[in-house]
């Protein structure tokens, strides 16, 4: 204990939060390489590059995006259920590693600065919480730049930026572990199917 | 017997009923009918007890009456487990005190927190307050599993959906809708510092019809904030409540600077507890002069003071500071027909027969 002589009424003014924090070293099992919100702890030098090149990455995005969409009638003729299960595989892949992609399979990245909003921990899909430590990091997790931070200088570079203005829906949970390009290119043939009646 | 006038905010059949409806309004309740007269709302956070005793809370609300005009029910603030907000408004409501239920996101999904909706507007609470909430290591039960379904913003939506669309977040109709005045948390102490008054504009375009700031210790940087609000025409979309409140001492402002997610406190104001003789006083004081700092800025309708455990000094600070400038908050006193429960109640106590079987015979002269 720190203090070496507490006095009578400083004993009775412990609370059980500081009970619990100051047991808590001692009797908490700490798995390897896993913080409490249950995140394999890693660098995080790919996500802040992404955020640094936030601009270049949009502009890729939506070069991206028409191939996919291009490749509508490819998508269709293997039939977008069997096409799931492959192309999963690849996004996942290739998102983890560029932005530490949780599969939540509703991407908002261009609206959040190319910083994923499924990494805070506490999910926010809407801007940074008020705990934000004064040097920019993480309120629950001190070594972390705050991923709102990254959202709000990412999308400072960016050429439609101001997407992260937008109010975004709650997370759909049914959706997760699903191909967010798949869907996204899905619904933009449907949009341009039904343009095309219209016409 | 003794008429006291009627008070403006009070519904002349009952303390705990709701208000008249007024055009515009979208609750029936004394804050909102407060801040849209134009008046400079004091709202105040109570300390939730560690018990199953309905007369802590009681006690606890009773040290604000007639000071202030909104009463706080936290949610579990910090993470630390208290009495729910649901069960403190659920008191508080019966005493006829204007709670403002807060929500967290932390403890609940969006199932349970519509279903507290309406549980709430149908109790009698007329101001719910949306939060994300302090994450789980914060507080006394670190190994609790964080459920964040919701975020704040969303979280507002969905009350708003409910209330002026009569009808759930998936679509399903509601038959009466929770009426409702919808507050939320603003943070102008935190980075980033360019995005926080988008942020508040976010907020009010899901829904928010007040904001409750962060313990404001820096009065300069709210003013930078501030002037950037004004010049995005925010203040006139929402009523704007700045949160204050006393320092016990300047170890205890150390402990918060250290501990608490989200409160700034400038090296100057610790050096200024530092330097007193009576770091209590002195920490009573600075909120004084915070507030009257603060009154000043334009576009701020009121306080929120939030005096954790030392909830005795909000009377004197609210006094002190003059922020009601002579105006008298609601507060639970005896109605009309008191005075005749209290006069019967004696009669009775007296010891005098009052049972019908012993009047009849009375009557009769055996």
């Amino acid at each position: 204990m720190p203090k070496s002589n507490p006095s009578q009424k400083g004993e009775t003014r412990l609370t059980q939060a500081s009970l619990v924090r100051r047991e808590r070293d001692r009797t908490a099992y700490h798995p390897a390489d896993v913080s409490p919100q249950r995140r394999v702890q890693r660098r995080y030098t790919m996500r802040l590059w992404s955020v640094r090149h936030a601009r270049f990455l949009e502009w890729f995005y939506a070069r991206f995006a028409d191939v996919f969409l291009a490749l509508h009638p490819v998508w269709n003729a293997v039939g977008y259920a069997r096409a799931e299960k492959p192309v999963k595989f690849v996004e996942k892949r290739v998102k983890g590693f560029m932005f530490d992609c949780r599969m939540c399979g509703q991407c908002i990245l261009s609206s959040t600065g190319m910083s994923c909003p499924m990494n805070c921990p506490k999910q926010l899909r809407n801007g940074p919480c008020g705990g934000v430590r004064a040097n920019g990091n993480c309120e629950v997790e001190p070594d972390m730049p705050c991923v709102w931070v990254k959202a709000w200088e990412g999308s400072r570079r960016m050429r439609n930026g101001d997407a992260i203005l937008a109010v975004q829906k709650p997370v759909d949970q049914s959706l997760r572990e699903t191909s967010a390009w798949l869907r996204v290119t899905a619904l933009a043939a449907a949009e341009r199917e039904k343009e095309r009646e219209n016409a | 017997m003794i008429r006291r006038p009627p008070h403006p905010d009070e519904n002349p059949h009952g303390v705990h009923l709701p208000l008249d409806p007024l055009p515009g309004h979208s609750s029936r309740g004394r804050l909102e009918r407060i801040l849209r007269r134009g008046e400079f709302a004091v709202t105040a956070e109570l300390n939730p007890p560690d018990s199953a005793n309905a007369q802590d809370v009681y006690d606890r609300a009773a040290v604000f009456d007639g000071w202030v005009d909104g009463i706080n029910a936290v949610d579990a603030s910090g993470a630390n487990c208290h009495m729910s907000s649901m069960g403190i408004c659920a008191l508080l409501t019966r005493m006829g005190y204007a709670p403002i239920m807060q929500i967290a996101c932390r403890d609940r999904n969006r199932i349970a927190i519509q279903g507290d909706v309406l549980g709430a507007a149908a109790m009698g609470v007329c101001n719910i307050l949306c939060l994300t909430g302090d994450g789980v290591q914060a507080g006394d039960q670190p190994g609790a599993k964080p459920v964040f379904d919701l975020d704040s913003m969303s979280l507002l939506e969905t009350i708003r959906i409910m209330r002026d669309e009569e009808r759930f977040l998936s679509g399903r109709k509601l038959t009466t809708p929770p009426a409702v005045f919808l507050g939320a948390a603003i943070n102008p102490f935190a980075p980033p510092y360019d995005f926080r008054p988008h942020r508040l504009a976010k907020k009010i375009a899901a829904g928010a019809q007040f904001v409750q700031s962060q313990y404001c210790f820096d009065v300069p940087m709210l003013k930078e904030y501030m002037k950037r609000v004004r010049d995005m025409g925010l203040h006139e979309k929402c009523f704007i409540l700045i949160g204050v409140g006393p320092l016990a001492s300047a170890r205890t402002a150390r402990w918060i600077r250290n501990n608490v997610p989200g409160v700034h406190i400038p090296d100057s104001v610790i050096a200024r507890l530092e330097g007193a003789q009576d770091q209590k006083k002195e920490g009573k004081r600075l909120c004084i002069d915070i507030i009257n700092e603060v009154k000043e800025i334009e576009g701020i309708s009121g306080i929120h003071v939030m005096a954790y455990r030392q909830e005795e000094l909000v009377a004197e600070i609210v006094h002190e500071s003059g922020v009601l400038r002579g105006r008298r908050p609601w507060r639970r006193e005896p109605g009309p027909d008191d005075a005749v429960v209290a006069e019967r109640l004696e009669h009775i106590l007296e010891g005098q027969n009052e049972k019908p079987v012993e009047l009849v015979k009375d009557a009769a002269g055996e």
